[in-house]
């Protein structure tokens, strides 16, 4: 398992550079991740981001869009503003997560 | 001097340049429930991989548009080798309910939405839907008919000029 800097922190990742242990993550890395895939973190950021690690917790697997929107309250549309073009694995890499496996 | 290397960052690459104009064009021709996801599930998942979607309705796919028929599209084991039932079964009376029924609820047990729901999704994500005229001369239907997220109902020759140089699966 490949080990890379981000900002002053190593962590683990996998082959595409998600990472791989959840403990690992913290706020502060999240935002440091962010800024690695050009995104600046506004409070809604936050919420999506939040939401993915306490419902990673609980159901065992990354969300996937359908379920951040349904469940969050998130509508779908603001997710691809949120985190353009590719927002589920944006979402999960901010998040520290690994991608969703679901299809929607 | 000493030069310390830094490795750089292992970061993903989500290759989603402006200038990257994947295209993908699906043409959905079928109206039956199981052959109305395979282009839905397509489209979610290449919109949520930033390529610039666009579907085609024609012929019994125009069902999956259709407000009278998007929510009530059906399965039917006849003529379909897959279920590994005898096919006679098929032809008996409320069978079709009966596959249809059944295979609604797998959808939903795996948290896949119907196909109404699916289709604001794809609305939702970017998706473009567009209506076959032949098929709506056809069935003497117009644009008060379908889903209010149909842009237009055009030619077949208006659909490939939109779809220029997309990649295109047809259903």
């Amino acid at each position: 398992m490949p080990v890379t800097a981000i900002g002053e922190t190593q962590v683990h990742v996998d082959a595409e550079g998600f990472l791989t242990d959840y403990d690992e993550w913290d706020e502060q890395l999240g935002g440091e991740l962010a800024a690695q895939i050009g995104i600046e973190m506004t409070p809604a950021h936050w919420r999506v981001v939040r939401f993915l690690r306490t419902g990673y917790v609980e159901q065992g697997e990354t969300a996937t869009l359908r379920r951040v929107s349904m469940q969050a309250g998130i509508p779908v549309k603001d997710l691809f503003t949120l985190f353009p073009k590719k927002p589920a694995k944006k979402m999960a890499y901010v998040a520290g997560l690994p991608k969703p496996r679901g299809c929607v | 001097m000493t030069t310390v290397a830094t490795a750089p960052a292992i970061v993903p690459a989500f290759d989603d340049k402006d200038d990257a104009g994947r295209k993908l064009a699906i043409i959905c021709s079928k109206g039956n429930l199981d052959m109305a996801y395979p282009g839905l599930i397509l489209a979610n998942a290449a919109l949520g991989e930033g390529v610039e979607t666009h579907l085609f309705f024609t012929f019994w796919g125009f069902d999956i548009i259709t407000k009278a028929h998007m929510g009530d599209l059906k399965f039917t084991m006849l003529g379909n080798t897959a279920t590994h039932l005898p096919q006679g079964l098929g032809g008996l009376p409320g069978m079709t309910a009966m596959a249809t029924h059944r295979m609604r609820k797998q959808i939903a047990e795996i948290g896949v939405p119907t196909v109404p729901e699916l289709l604001e999704q794809i609305v939702a994500s970017g998706g473009h839907l567009w209506a076959c005229r032949m098929s709506a001369d056809m069935m003497h239907l117009d644009e008060g008919d379908l889903h209010e997220a149909v842009e237009g109902i055009i030619s077949a020759a208006d659909f490939i000029e939109k779809t220029e140089s997309a990649q295109l699966l047809f259903i």
